[in-house]
């Protein structure tokens, strides 16, 4: 802790501070920018529209739903992924990081062709029950989970890859179960790392626009979330609300993740 | 060895960029020699809206080989999209619109002066090629356990459909408001939606994949496409000359050919 300390008053190589400065410029300058051009007195006007409201609350709805599962399925994958040699193991971490890659919208377009009313699995379910993902909410949670899931389990993995194995060996020698040794060592140790990819996997839905229209369509109330609201308003040519929906998102996206930052993150 | 082919790669980059930029100033400064010509040649940059991307590009063709020394660069995407960009200040020489509100914003911002009519098109009804929901007309659009799509009333599509859908007296049971027409045509082809209202020019160019139903004159809609060409234009002349290109009966041969109705 102390060493830790002493480390963060060193004198750093001055040699990275422009790049570093010129790295915040390069991403803080867009938001001044679009700060500048905010219609501040009509604000409260636009953010209380009934369209926003319904829009950010589906947003905040589909996107912690979506972090949600990718919890609930992402860990123990990034741990089979970190943890057990199978064969293919790492064509299996290829496809499961390709919904990053993949642009959002292909990535709908193949939810589409899977979950869709003639989709591989979505035709005989719909056949079955009647129920069908596109056009819903579940379908919205389905398609943010779908894109955000990948970013959860990378960090998670690394974090398993990186911890120290030798609490996890001595909880086995002193006979605790392999689950026990799972719940009790394994999950609070990457428990910074846990914290950090739900938040990364969160912002990425939060945002999320290409793979949620292409799949779950796009109607007020039920699937338009906000970035679909923002790009429709700068269709629309109101470019006053689009900037002011983008600087709710904006809003709500930093009260989560610059608390989170020095509880959580700062390793 | 890697970092001299990255140098090497980044310097031919940067080179381009230069010599690009100096033949656009080379040409923008003497305006006043190019219009003196009677064809004056260069590079003319129409933004078109993205449903006649097919007749554009013929008709860029056409004009290439009428005017030795022009060439025709084309910017397809939606008309709104467009409209940004030529407000926020993006060289384009021509912006041909799919609708009359997206120029008009262009014309108010004082980018462009007297935009005409040059192509009309009517709407129709996109279903599956077997037509799961049997779906007949407009009055089926009302029905809930229907799948019905029509594009967002921002857009130029989802405006005119309402206005059809207003003149049929049906109030329909939307599932999804499409952000654009063609990703509504794309639904309806995979069979994810029953119905849409999209372009007859739509429906035709996407030929097998979906089947088009009728809308009745008088519940119908006829869109009105404008073109311009833009006051920053640097080769004015030129832009003017395509512009009366489009709108010649040759040109309207061609947008004919593509389903659309003369303006």
């Amino acid at each position: 802790m102390t060493r830790a300390a002493d480390r963060a008053k060193a004198r750093p190589p001055w040699a990275l501070i422009p790049l570093a400065v010129l790295a915040v410029a390069f991403l803080v300058v867009p938001f001044l920018a679009l700060l500048q051009r905010t219609p501040w007195t009509g604000l409260s006007e636009l953010i209380g529209r009934p369209v926003v409201v319904e829009a950010l609350r589906l947003s905040l709805l589909s996107s912690l739903a979506a972090t949600g599962a990718a919890l609930v399925l992402g860990i123990p994958l990034a741990w089979l992924l970190a943890r057990v040699r199978f064969p293919g193991r790492s064509v299996v971490r290829a496809m499961v990081l390709l919904p990053m890659v993949l642009p959002p919208v292909v990535g709908g377009a193949a939810l589409l062709f899977a979950f869709g009313r003639r989709g591989l699995l979505g035709e005989p379910v719909y056949e079955q029950t009647g129920l069908l993902l596109p056009f819903s909410t579940a379908g919205v949670i389905v398609a943010n989970t779908f894109v955000a899931m990948p970013f959860l389990i990378i960090t998670v993995e690394a974090g398993l890859r990186s911890m120290d194995r030798r609490y996890e060996d001595a909880a086995a020698t002193l006979g605790a179960s392999q689950w026990a040794v799972f719940r009790r060592i394994t999950v609070p140790m990457v428990a910074p790392s846990i914290v950090a990819g739900a938040v990364l996997c969160w912002a990425r839905a939060l945002g999320e626009f290409g793979a949620t229209v292409t799949f779950a369509g796009n109607l007020q109330g039920r699937t338009q979330t906000m970035p679909l609201a923002v790009f429709l308003a700068l269709e629309s040519g109101d470019r006053q609300a689009a900037i002011a929906l983008s600087l709710l998102l904006i809003v709500v996206s930093l009260a989560v993740m610059v608390p989170m930052r020095d509880r959580w993150l700062s390793l | 060895m890697r970092l001299k082919l990255a140098l090497i790669v980044a310097t031919a980059v940067l080179l381009a960029g230069c010599s690009d930029t100096g033949g656009g100033t080379g040409s923008a400064t003497p305006t006043g020699a190019d219009s003196a010509g009677a064809t004056p040649g260069g590079t003319l940059t129409v933004f078109a809206a993205a449903s006649p991307t097919d007749a554009f590009q013929q008709l860029g063709d056409q004009f290439e080989a009428a005017h030795p020394g022009a060439k025709v660069e084309f910017n397809f995407a939606a008309s709104s999209a467009l409209r940004e960009q030529i407000i926020g200040g993006a060289p384009a020489d021509v912006f041909a619109s799919a609708n009359e509100s997206n120029m008009t914003q262009v014309v108010d911002a004082g980018l462009a002066t007297g935009p005409a009519p040059f192509v009309t098109n009517v709407l129709q009804i996109a279903v599956p090629p077997d037509n799961p929901a049997q779906v007949a007309g407009l009055s089926d659009f009302a029905k809930s356990d229907l799948l019905i799509g029509l594009c967002a009333e921002e857009v130029p599509c989802g405006e005119f459909g309402r206005e059809s859908l207003d003149k049929a007296g049906v109030t329909p049971s939307i599932d999804t408001n499409e952000p654009d027409v063609r990703s509504l045509l794309t639904k309806v082809e995979n069979g994810d939606l029953d119905a849409g209202i999209v372009y007859h020019t739509d429906v035709l160019a996407a030929g097998d994949a979906v089947k088009g139903i009728n809308i009745p004159d008088d519940q119908n809609v006829v869109a009105t496409y404008p073109i311009a060409a833009l006051s920053g234009s640097a080769h004015a002349d030129l832009a003017s000359q395509f512009v009366e290109f489009v709108r010649s009966p040759t040109g309207q041969q061609v947008l004919e050919s593509f389903g659309f109705q003369p303006a």
